[in-house]
């Protein structure tokens, strides 16, 4: 079981929720629609990124059996929002693959009028180091 | 130039702590007047006590400056011992070294410096201070309970009992609260309206006891000892001196499909009504939204098969004002909404119900005459699922932050009741924690698992959705077996967070008194003063305090009673001598004051004043009630023309101190 406080904090500055504030009570595991597919549940992702495992969730399948539909979120009664939490990981995830995925220089170039802002600040986030 | 006295407290380590308690007390011995300083371990104590005592009396001390912890913990200890020892108690000042220096400071070099500074505004305040003396009121030998539920009847009944008259104002048409929906109490499983109708009767029949149902706090003014309260007596349509609560009008009046509030809208009620069988008083009530004659101007049934003749259409609501020594306040509380919590489909679903609701479906008094029965379809469910902190301990909108108290007890109540009354039915109960302090609680919750088999699952209910035949489909949390439960239930159970009643914060408005975010009533001391509201002469009893049972409710309402009788056997009370007063000469007249001041203590008159030509000249100025203010200051901070000032607070001597803290 590998400890990576780094890797903690880091899915906390993405979220900006403080794991914390979860009392545990099941209710996104039981909403979810997906838990049968998921090795690690809504809740367990609270509390494995709180004990800073996130390594164990960045290798699980879950990762991507993950609807993100949402529900998780809409109903936690402390405001957690453990949908957040996966799509974190997931994040964290996809930037370990190394290397720049999208440079700077390279914006100029795939703009056109249709192309929203909110898309290439996500594309930044989710493909550049 | 006073001569002034300085005692440094060390309380304990508590602000010797962080705070050079030796070099305070020599700093502030070189402050100008001062003739005496010194440091001690506990100046509250009886030996700190004698030391300010013997200094006074040895130095000829005119003024006195303690620096300890904050004067809402110990002026009136000090002022005590000063005035022990010859010296007006007006004389002292408390400069808080502890709360607002030594608990905040983690530096002793800063935390000497602040307490060296707050010692400094203390003494420089003490020069400017005038022996006071203190007034004194009389006490109306009368006490306001609003709310007629356990609380506010075990309250008016300790009082009564003690020899005092007791006024009950109940919104509703009869007193009881929610205790008389309740079918049994826990942990004892006895009958709830078995326990609490004779009380009713208790409170109907005292000789001291008068009460007003049917009626609300229209205002609220005077100050502790003398309130003044103006009650609104809601018209009934229905003349209480007539009415024999036969209950004939109830089963003649065409306008049949009312929901019952009773038992929470699960059967219907006529326009004209009586709330249950026991109400006290029992007199019947027209409901005016929703009777005929009173709409229409066609019908006058009830009028017609009334024998008493105690019908009357022409009634009209009723202002009395009253005079009250002190003002109980047992407002109680209510669930809170279901039907904004999509997910539990309370409001897709008849057979989704609060638990509330439940006691209904199991009374006796109820619309199944008892008999546990679905809503939807009138069968006996099997499966049944309890769902427990519905919207408590929720930060989310719907919800409420905290605990609800009574839930764990009454799901394992109803758990427990379900299981003895139809052992084949299988009950779940769904928890989070699962909460039981009390005498005999745990022993009762680990009955309804042990001896009645309820399946306790940890976990939350994340969906219940109607299905087609009928059936609940109940998506569920098993926590400790790391497992998603499917479950047809044919009966779901919330157990809804509890919130104070929403005339909680009116009426707060109108005694002064202070509310916490939630709006239940804050106490004067969390620990030391539960029963009081910071405002003088306002005592808390039941749940609009904060969640509790029926039996802490009934030990709360005695412990409030307790406090009023102390304060009503009292034939006069001090009055604060640090009010305000205004200097007719500088009062232009402005009215300024008078609309600032919360308890109106301010009038204005004209008077004659001499002009510089000695001719007489009429003037409005101020004038201040002493024994009324209650000395905020509101009004010296309002003044244009600075003719208002506060005795002990005076404008001089607060400048003196930001003077002597800015030095």
């Amino acid at each position: 079981m590998k400890i990576d406080m780094n890797k903690r904090d880091s899915v906390i500055r993405m979220t900006g929720i403080n794991p914390r504030t979860c009392m545990k009570c099941g209710k996104c595991s039981a909403t979810c629609p997906s838990f049968d597919e998921m090795e690690y549940h809504p809740h367990q992702f609270i509390s494995l990124v709180e004990a800073g495992r996130v390594d164990e969730l960045m290798a699980s399948e879950s990762l991507y059996n993950c609807l993100a539909c949402m529900a998780c979120l809409e109903r936690c009664p402390r405001g957690v929002e453990p949908a957040k939490f996966v799509e974190a990981v997931r994040n964290l995830k996809l930037r370990e693959h190394g290397g720049n995925h999208l440079a700077p220089e390279a914006i100029p170039e795939m703009l056109d009028a249709d192309l929203p802002q909110q898309a290439i600040v996500s594309a930044f986030r989710k493909y550049s180091k | 130039m006073q001569r002034i006295g300085v005692f440094v407290c060390h309380c304990g380590t508590n602000i010797a702590g962080t705070v050079d308690v030796k070099t305070v007390a020599e700093m502030l011995g070189k402050e100008p007047g001062v003739v005496f300083s010194t440091d001690y371990q506990y100046m509250c104590s009886e030996a700190g006590q004698t030391l300010i005592q013997d200094a006074i009396k040895e130095h000829n001390l005119g003024g006195v400056v303690i620096c300890s912890c904050s004067p809402r913990m110990h002026e009136q200890t000090f002022r005590k011992a000063c005035a022990k020892a010859g010296l007006n108690p007006y004389m002292v000042e408390v400069a808080n070294i502890r709360e607002q220096c030594s608990w905040i400071h983690k530096d002793v070099a800063e935390g000497t410096e602040k307490a060296v500074i707050l010692g400094r505004a203390a003494i420089a305040k003490v020069h400017l201070n005038a022996p006071l003396t203190a007034g004194e009121s009389p006490v109306v030998k009368r006490a306001l309970v609003i709310g007629g539920g356990i609380a506010g009847m075990q309250t008016a009944l300790d009082i009564a009992d003690a020899g005092f008259e007791v006024d009950i104002v109940e919104k509703n048409a009869t007193i009881g609260g929610k205790m008389a929906q309740i079918d049994k109490t826990f942990p004892t499983l006895d009958c709830s309206a078995c326990i609490l109708t004779p009380k009713m009767v208790d409170c109907a029949q005292h000789e001291k006891i008068n009460i007003y149902a049917y009626s609300e706090v229209e205002d609220v003014k005077g100050f502790v000892g003398n309130f003044s309260v103006a009650i609104r007596k809601k018209a009934r349509y229905v003349d209480e001196t007539k009415c024999t609560g036969c209950g004939i009008c109830t089963e003649k009046c065409p306008v049949k499909n009312i929901p019952n509030e009773f038992n929470m809208g699960m059967d219907n009620r006529r326009s004209i009504y009586i709330p249950f069988a026991q109400a006290v008083p029992k007199i019947a009530t027209i409901d005016p939204n929703t009777c005929n004659k009173l709409k229409t101007g066609k019908c006058g049934v009830c009028s017609k098969v009334c024998g008493a003749g105690a019908i009357d259409y022409t009634q009209k609501d009723e202002i009395i004002r009253r005079e009250y020594g002190a003002i109980v306040v047992a407002t109680g509380f209510n669930m809170i909404d279901m039907t904004k919590f999509d997910e539990f489909g309370y409001a897709q679903s008849k057979d989704v119900i609060t638990s509330l609701e439940f006691e209904r479906l199991t009374n006796a008094a109820g619309p199944t005459g008892g008999t546990l029965l679905r809503p939807s379809d009138g069968k006996h469910p099997h499966t049944i699922v309890f769902v427990q902190c519905c919207g408590s301990r929720s930060t989310t909108e719907n919800g409420k932050p905290y605990c609800s108290k009574i839930c764990c007890m009454y799901t394992a109540k109803h758990a427990m009741l379900t299981r003895e009354k139809y052992p084949d039915t299988d009950v779940y109960v769904f928890y989070i924690d699962v909460r039981t302090p009390g005498k005999n609680f745990d022993e009762f919750y680990r009955r309804a698992v042990e001896q009645y088999g309820v399946h306790y699952v940890k976990g939350m209910v994340g969906k219940v959705a109607p299905r087609a035949d009928g059936t609940l489909h109940v998506q569920a949390s098993d926590l400790l077996a790391g497992e998603q439960l499917h479950i047809d239930a044919d009966l779901v159970v919330l157990a809804g967070a509890i919130e104070p009643d929403k005339s909680a914060r009116g009426l707060a408005t109108k005694l002064t008194a202070s509310m916490d975010t939630n709006d239940f009533f804050t106490e004067a001391h969390p620990k030391l003063r539960p029963v009081e509201s910071p405002t003088a002469g306002v005592f808390l009893s039941g749940v609009c305090q904060g969640p509790k049972d029926i039996p802490e409710t009934v030990a709360q309402a005695g412990a409030a009673a307790s406090k009023v009788i102390g304060l009503l056997v009292k034939d006069k009370l001090t009055c604060n001598p640090c009010v305000a007063q205004s200097d007719e000469l500088l009062c232009n007249g402005c009215s300024g004051c008078e609309h600032v001041c919360p308890y109106g203590a301010i009038t204005y008159e004209t008077k004659e004043f001499m002009q510089f030509d000695r001719s007489m000249k009429p003037r409005r100025v101020a004038s201040v009630n002493p024994a009324v203010c209650q000395g905020c200051g509101a009004c010296t901070v309002t003044c244009p023309s600075g003719a208002m000032d506060l005795k002990g607070f005076s404008n001089r001597q607060i400048m003196a101190e930001v003077d002597a803290i800015c030095k």
